[in-house]
């Protein structure tokens, strides 16, 4: 490790470019990322009209605390972060095996699957709230075929935030199964091989070499969607505005309502919460999913 | 641009008949942009004053931008007026959403135009701050209450309820009937406020020191019972299972649609509504009367007033003196005969010289009484108080669905209500 570690510092240490080569990039950097991350962190100490701001300490963080309904939306965002990553890793990782299998019109149904990534977040928010409508959607008039009364999907306060989360899933499940495609194709062949003469059952491939050997695969799909669960706005905001009544709000949702209402110091002080809540639950979850990887 | 020099083109060859039309009429032109909210009624009227006034003033270009209403509008504006980016006039709420916008700095204050002197000076109180007039009505005022279908009414034989407990049995009767008796749409959850927004007649009548006492810190919904009583009213409603089977999903066109049509008996809203029956069931709008939200007692019956949207003119107009004109022709009797030609009459105007038309649809001869003499009526708490939290309409929303009980709700608006008054600095809070 060390002796690995040694030329390249060197190497660092003599660098072919000068200093002044990272000025750009550094401007660029302070100008758009730094320099507002300070600033929204002086705002959330503020009373901010947009005009003026007023020093209030952490009256604002106190007050986001209060919200009666963030801590519903606290549980609510990690709730809908976990069920739509799982679903993700399950359902992307059977896809990904079906798909990559010799089956008949593999390129077409790849692409079919793909297909939801690629529309609208709103658009396909909007369609399925047609969808789901209690009595006049698609989803309930089908279900009433079969004497079936279905549930109302986003109108019922328990089934709301789900109702989103699965919408979630269709719409993402997408670019979980291509990454375990490619994660699937980069096993090699040999290990199948070697199973096969050992005289391993399909269930015993998939469960002794596909899945550990995915498991880089695994842990950037479970990142990439857990992240995306845990900021999920718009499509929240798309089909349930956080309802009914604070039912599905998670905390981006309960921040744009903040911001929506003119408290802009409020709203700013819980992007600060928010980014320490992702940091504090994403940052172990790495440090996880990476040393599980480093030891294979 | 083509635009521009299609008026150019248009202004030179009728030179002549402009010097003519100078005499009597102080020609505009220039530019001017307007933003309005994207409800039928105020895209159609803003689009029939435009073309009035552009047709008077050849050499003026008005661009209409439309946002949405709600709170998604609120940002918009706010955002707009905060970086300079406003349009040169808007359309906007009066009363507490118009002290929101710090009208001091953002807005140009329209005190000594000529128009001013025919506007109603209650009217002038909702767009007032720090000693200065910022706004002029666009619209008639509403009423907040309970539109109601007239043949279901028939039918059943019901008499127009003047108490809380008569509105009740009525509902009763409807629901006993196969119908559906309360209308709901929380698909678009400002709707679910009305019940509680439109009950502060019988709150006032009770307690006419509440919206003071209530800005000052002093008194609050969950503790002052005629207060608490509007939430607990919208829960009655829910809890006797009145509502139509989707009105969770239901949106605010659908509520006017089913009591137009009569799918349901009563829709609470206010008069607004009037206009976009007109416009989207046209066949139906003399089938919808309109009562006030009913108190407690039948001698206590009186209409919770909203005074009309305004019209503002941004303090970042570069052309400030057309958009006075533009406001004040909007404001004017002309501007109203224009307005009942575009959209009809959904209220009495707050403009002296306006007048109703003869054949007003039976929702607003319902209302007129309590605005004429021995009439009551008294105006939402939104005009008393700047005080209004953002989340009513969800608190309304979980009240209304049976989420929460009435009493949790109101304890819950009053924390609601609080950011607000610290943002506005109030003393007390």
């Amino acid at each position: 490790m060390t002796a690995a570690a040694a030329p390249a510092l060197k190497m660092q240490r003599r660098s072919l470019y000068p200093g002044w080569f990272y000025l750009p990039a550094a401007v660029v950097y302070s100008v758009l990322f730094l320099a507002p991350t300070f600033a929204s962190l002086y705002f959330s100490l503020t009373r901010w009209t947009l005009f003026d701001a007023t020093f209030i300490g952490f009256d604002n963080f106190a007050q986001f605390f209060r919200e009666p309904f963030l801590i519903q939306g606290l549980v609510n965002t990690v709730i809908y972060a976990v069920v739509t990553s799982g679903l993700k890793v399950v359902i992307g990782m059977a896809l990904a095996v079906m798909l990559t299998s010799q089956i008949m019109a593999r390129g077409y149904l790849r692409s079919v699957i793909f297909f939801p990534v690629l529309v609208s977040t709103i658009g396909v928010g909007m369609t399925f709230t047609v969808l789901m409508h209690p009595t006049q959607g698609m989803i309930n008039q089908a279900l009433a075929l079969f004497g079936i009364a279905g549930p109302g999907w986003l109108v019922d306060p328990k089934l709301a935030l789900f109702s989103v989360a699965l919408v979630d899933v269709w719409k993402g499940v997408g670019l979980a199964t291509v990454i375990y495609i490619a994660g699937l194709v980069a096993i090699p062949k040999d290990y199948y091989e070697a199973a096969r003469i050992d005289g391993a059952t399909r269930l015993q491939n998939f469960i002794y070499v596909t899945l550990p050997l995915s498991r880089p695969a695994t842990a950037t799909v479970i990142t990439l969607s857990f992240i995306g669960g845990l900021r999920t706005f718009d499509l929240i905001w798309a089909m349930t505005k956080g309802g009914p009544g604070f039912a599905s709000d998670t905390v981006a949702s309960v921040i744009y309502k903040q911001y929506q209402a003119g408290f802009y110091g409020l709203s700013t002080a819980g992007n600060v919460v928010l980014f320490i809540l992702i940091a504090v639950l994403v940052v172990p979850l790495t440090m996880f999913l990476n040393r599980k990887q480093g030891h294979e | 641009m083509t635009k521009t020099k299609l008026f150019a083109l248009m202004g030179a060859s009728t030179l002549g008949l402009m010097m003519t039309a100078n005499a009597v009429y102080a020609q505009q032109s220039g530019y001017l942009s307007f933003l309005i909210d994207n409800g039928p009624q105020s895209v159609a009227v803003a689009e029939a004053w435009v073309a009035a006034y552009t047709e008077k003033n050849p050499d003026v270009t008005i661009d209409i931008e439309v946002r949405p209403g709600g709170g998604e509008g609120d940002n918009i504006v706010k955002t707009r007026l905060a970086t300079g980016a406003m349009a040169d006039v808007f359309f906007y709420n009066s009363g507490s959403l118009f002290q929101a916008l710090n009208p001091a700095q953002n807005l140009l204050p329209l005190t000594g135009e000529a128009f001013q002197a025919n506007v109603q000076d209650s009217f002038k109180s909702v767009v007032s701050a720090g000693g200065e007039v910022y706004g002029a009505p666009f619209a008639p005022a509403m009423g907040g209450g309970i539109f109601y279908n007239k043949p279901i009414y028939e039918e059943l034989g019901l008499e127009i309820p003047k108490t809380w407990d008569e509105f009740m049995a009525n509902n009763e009767k409807i629901k006993a009937a196969g119908k559906t008796a309360v209308i709901q749409t929380y698909g678009e959850t400002w709707t679910s406020q009305v019940i509680v927004l439109a009950d502060f007649f019988n709150v006032l009548a009770e307690d006419p020191q509440f919206a003071e006492q209530f800005t000052a810190n002093e008194a609050k919904f969950a503790t002052t019972p005629a207060a608490l009583r509007s939430f607990e009213k919208l829960q009655e409603v829910h809890d006797a299972d009145l509502f139509n089977a989707d009105f969770g999903a239901a949106t605010y066109p659908d509520g006017l649609r089913m009591v137009a049509m009569g799918e349901g008996a009563h829709y609470p809203m206010l008069t607004f509504g009037i206009g976009a029956i007109a416009e989207t069931v046209p066949d139906h709008i003399q089938d919808v009367g309109f009562f006030a939200l009913p108190g407690d007692s039948a001698d206590k019956n009186g209409l919770t007033t909203w005074m009309p949207d305004s019209i503002y003119v941004a303090k970042t107009t570069a052309s400030p003196d057309l958009a006075k004109d533009f406001v004040s022709f909007v404001a004017s009797p002309e501007g109203c005969d224009i307005r009942n030609e575009a959209v009809g009459a959904t209220g009495p105007y707050m403009i002296a010289g306006c007048e109703l038309p003869a054949d007003v649809p039976p929702a607003v001869s319902d209302m007129l009484p309590y605005f004429q003499e021995g009439g009551q009526n008294a105006p939402a708490l939104e005009f008393l108080s700047p005080v209004k939290g953002p989340a009513l309409e969800q608190i309304t929303v979980e009240v209304g669905s049976g989420i929460r009980p009435a009493a949790e709700g109101a304890a819950l608006y009053d924390e609601d209500v609080r950011k607000q008054a610290q943002q506005l600095g109030l003393a007390g809070w």
